[in-house]
């Protein structure tokens, strides 16, 4: 019988076999501990640092209770980074969403698998493939002497360009150093985000639908609008909640192609690094994981979760 | 399904501007990599001249005769070696838990595994920064590591999970009801049949890694891993090829194991038990 | 084998229950030693359930099962002296045939000439030899079959259990596997347990069945007295095709009104007003359906009051031209009267 041949490891198999939960316990408890006290630990500690403070005078961090930093982070100045952060968040988004539609549809809708499987590498590689890397391609593109002025130059349209980089607030001395230029380049780093889950969501609609809303007399516009898009909707929600976070976390962008306004990113860097105050770095970025919270509720209401 | 052999009119064909709109959007994403090629290769050392007055391959042996080139590559690939082995044993172990049992808190992991890498980069980037101040932890390669395993899970997780679910439960029960413990039915059945699956979210880990800048900054001290070697050197006008000649290196390295996890990962179909 | 044959598995009062659903409510029975034990009824019976409380891979929910006569519910499957062979087969996609089959032995540190022997025995047994060296992959789902089956006796277990192991083949290797299965059995005299839904297969090869419906057991008995006498009217049904007799025609034809069923073979047609013999039962009614199948007809008649008996026929003489001739007309049911036989309520 088996039973003879018992070793102290059959033994042990046994004992945890005859205890699931144990045995699930046993597999559980290195992530958990590594996410919950590694990653939720230092959530935690985010929060106790706002409520931290900075002497100014000595440079060192008071670990006492005090509103102060938030009282520090309530500034016009702050208010402005915050706002401008949101807003190119905000355009980075609709663009992406734009430019990634077509592509995203024809995959699902036209490509043939061979094709589908060239476009979906083509869409990949960009996406894992070195961001610093790619936003630093746009700072060779966009410099004054660089390719799009030259091409800007050969097509004789270097004066709509000068004319483009007069204008306030979106303009700058050239496009590599300013909020257009800022804008394209998180454009193009982000927008593999947003093809990814429009196209999941566009493969769910069934060409049924599509086929039975012709039936009903849709003209193919009519059934565009009123079928395909909405069904899409949920992708677009779930891509958008890439670009936004993504780009409201960000620091590199705006500090290799932007002008002077600071984003938050570059706020937070600044605060916890040369002026080495950590509590209003920490209170800062809870205005990112605020619009942020608040945009996932958004898009829950609207079912995104499931084109994740 | 979408294929359906009765159909009689077959495959529609997209009408041209949407062909137009897709060629124009691939263009987008593809040409500032054949830049970024283009520039390593100019004589121009100072700016950003286009077209570049001259081409030259000096750029190569001078990057490669620059000892600190060397070391900020040499750190990166012993971090994502570090943050790529932790990921996988965590990743791993979760994607088990997880596909073993339906238990309270299920979707909650599944959550707090995506969160480091949905949150903004800046939040774990200060988070972990906040911690190691609130603990005095000085800054080190383990600080480094830590924070790139803690995003680098989710990949492990996903690609394992994804596996398992496509594992029939019928193997590990044959294998069990043939005399092998668990144990013995992971090390036997499971992880061969895992293999792919580890090796294209390794892959995916380390390329994550290997890339990263945002979290890495507020983790390091004086560790310099290639990606904020390159960010320091934007701000340097001089030798700017070499920059030039690292990103291109960087493309590469990332390409190629990110490539093999998708060939890897792709649903072959067949051969898998009974073929059902 | 000497002596008493002692059951080798037994029930006792065994549940299973998925929330509110109970897969397996209070089975109790016993498997003889050395016995092709069949578990018949229709899928969500319970009957794969059962097989799997029998493996280890599940627990149940109340009572006990034992094996060999010990309590097997400290026992994880690895430690159980029963093995499998699966619906899917679960061959193990990265290992060759061989290695597959040689599993359980390696699994044991056998050493590996032996390993090697006893597989192609298996292998033989199987009648498989020539296949040692490829992969699962590279099969016929036949040949995964015998794989799966050379695999599972491989350990030399007293017990194998065998979850729908033809399901997946067309109906004339389902037929030949049904031959051999049951040679491989008689041959290695160990006990199978045999799980299907298909009431052909189950009387063709086992010695013993129990017929599952939702999660309790009707009836348990050799073929012959499952069929010949169904315990229940789900038993009648569903082993076989039966006709079932209830309410005003049942006392008209057997004198009371509880259920009763006929099996349709055991029905003659005679002609309108003929005759009937003394001890026989006898209806009259119209052909409303004929259905020609080669070596017999299938024949509905309508015999008043709504009701609709099946009568299949042999075509010994019988042309196709002649039996969809019949429809329409008007004919006597005629049988022997002790193949009209009550069940029990439902």
């Amino acid at each position: 019988m088996r039973s003879t041949r018992r070793s102290p490891g059959r033994a042990a198999a046994t004992f945890l076999f005859l205890r699931p939960r144990l045995a699930l316990g046993l597999l559980l408890a290195p992530p958990l501990a590594w996410l919950g006290a590694v990653y939720l630990g230092s959530l935690a500690s985010l929060v106790v640092q706002s409520f931290f403070h900075l002497d100014g005078f000595t440079g060192q961090v008071i670990r006492k209770f005090t509103f102060a930093t938030w009282r520090d982070l309530m500034t016009p100045a702050n208010f402005d980074i915050a706002l401008r952060t949101a807003t190119m968040a905000a355009a980075v988004t609709v663009a992406a969403a734009l430019l990634a539609f077509p592509l995203a549809y024809y995959m699902a809708r036209y490509a043939s698998p061979a094709v589908k499987a060239v476009l979906m590498v083509g869409v990949l590689l960009p996406l894992w493939s070195s961001y610093l890397v790619r936003v630093y391609s746009w700072k060779l593109i966009l410099a004054k002497e660089g390719v799009f002025a030259w091409f800007v130059g050969q097509a004789g349209l270097t004066w709509l360009l000068e004319r483009v980089l007069a204008l306030p607030v979106i303009g700058g001395p050239s496009l590599s150093v300013s909020s257009l230029g800022t804008f394209l380049a998180f454009l193009y780093v982000w927008l593999p985000y947003m093809i990814l889950p429009i196209e999941a969501a566009l493969q769910r609609v069934p060409r049924s639908l599509v086929e039975a809303s012709a039936d009903l007399g849709a003209r193919p516009a009519q059934t565009f609008r009123r079928v395909t898009l909405p069904l899409a909707l949920p992708g677009v929600i779930a891509g958008s909640i890439f670009t936004f976070s993504l780009t409201l976390g960000d620091f590199v962008v705006p500090s290799v192609l932007g002008n002077s306004s600071l984003f938050i990113g570059q706020a937070v860097l600044a605060h916890q690094g040369t002026a080495g105050n950590i509590p209003l770095a920490a209170a800062f970025t809870v205005i990112p994981m605020a619009i942020m919270g608040a945009y996932l509720l958004f898009a829950r209401r609207l079912g995104a979760f499931d084109a994740l | 399904m979408r294929f359906e052999p009765a159909a009689s009119q077959g495959r529609e064909r997209a009408p041209a501007a949407l062909k137009l709109a897709v060629a124009g959007v691939l263009l987008f994403l593809h040409l500032p990599f054949a830049i970024i090629v283009l520039y390593a290769f100019t004589t121009d050392d100072a700016s950003y001249r286009f077209p570049p007055p001259g081409l030259t391959l000096d750029w190569l042996q001078v990057a490669w005769n620059r000892p600190d080139v060397w070391q900020a590559l040499g750190l990166s690939l012993r971090v994502a070696a570090a943050a790529t082995a932790a990921a996988l044993v965590l990743g791993t172990l979760a994607a088990a838990a997880v596909h073993k049992s339906r238990f309270f808190g299920r979707e909650a992991l599944s959550f707090l595994l995506i969160l480091p890498i949905a949150l903004p980069g800046i939040v774990t980037g200060i988070a972990l920064r906040s911690a190691m101040s609130l603990a005095s932890i000085p800054f080190s390669f383990w600080t480094v590591v830590v924070g790139h395993a803690t995003f680098c899970v989710v990949v492990v997780y996903n690609n394992v999970l994804a596996r398992l679910r496509r594992t029939p439960a019928s193997l590990a029960e044959a294998s069990m009801d043939l005399g092998a413990t668990p144990q013995q039915t992971f090390r036997r059945i499971l992880l061969p049949h895992l293999a792919t699956a580890l090796v294209a979210g390794g892959m995916l880990a380390f390329a994550l890694s290997f890339d990263e800048i945002i979290v890495t900054t507020f983790t390091a001290g004086q560790q310099q891993t290639l990606p904020i070697w390159i960010y320091a050197q934007l701000s340097k006008p001089r030798q700017r090829p070499v920059t030039n000649v690292v990103a291109v290196f960087v493309v590469l390295t990332t390409a190629v194991p990110i490539l093999l996890a998708h060939l890897l990962t792709r649903d072959k179909g067949g051969g898998i038990a009974g073929e059902r | 084998m000497a002596g008493e044959r002692a059951p080798v598995v037994r029930f006792i009062g065994v549940s299973r229950h998925f929330g509110s659903l109970r897969a397996v409510d209070d089975v109790s029975l016993d498997i003889a030693d050395g016995e092709f034990f069949s578990m018949l009824g229709p899928s969500g019976s319970g009957k794969t359930t059962c097989l799997r409380l029998i493996a280890g891979f599940d627990r149940p929910t109340s009572g006990r099962i034992l094996l060999h006569g010990l309590d097997a519910e400290r026992l994880p499957p690895f430690e159980r002296d029963v093995n499998t062979v699966f619906q899917d087969y679960a061959l193990f996609p990265h290992m060759t045939v061989e290695e597959n089959v040689a599993y359980g032995l390696a699994i044991r540190n056998v050493p590996r000439a032996e390993r090697r022997r006893r597989a192609g025995e298996m292998l033989e047994l199987v009648r498989l030899p020539e296949v040692a060296s490829r992969r699962p992959g590279q099969l016929s789902g036949g040949q995964r079959q015998r794989v799966a089956l050379a695999r599972a006796l491989v350990n030399r277990p007293r017990v194998l259990l065998l979850d729908e192991p033809l399901g997946a083949l067309d109906l004339k290797l389902r037929q030949q596997m049904q031959i051999e299965l049951k040679a491989i059995q008689e041959r290695l005299a160990i006990t199978f347990v045999y799980v299907t839904h298909d009431q052909e297969e189950a009387l063709a090869m086992s010695d013993r069945l129990a017929v599952f419906r939702e999660g309790r057991v009707d009836q348990v008995g050799t073929p012959a007295e499952v069929y010949e006498r169904p315990a229940t009217p789900f038993v009648a049904d569903f082993v076989g095709t039966s006709n079932l007799i209830e309410g005003r025609l049942a006392e008209r034809l057997a004198g009371s009104p509880a259920p009763c069923t006929i099996r349709p073979e055991k029905i003659r047609i005679v002609a309108a007003a003929a005759p009937v013999a003394g001890g026989d039962g006898a209806v009259d009614g119209t052909i409303r359906d004929v259905v020609y199948l080669g070596s017999h007809t299938r024949y509905r008649v309508e015999v008043g009051e709504g009701v609709v008996l099946v009568v299949v026929e042999l075509n010994r003489a019988t042309t196709a031209v002649d039996a969809h001739a019949a429809r329409g007309r008007p004919v006597r049911l005629a049988w022997a009267r002790e193949h009209l036989r009550p069940v029990g309520g439902r």
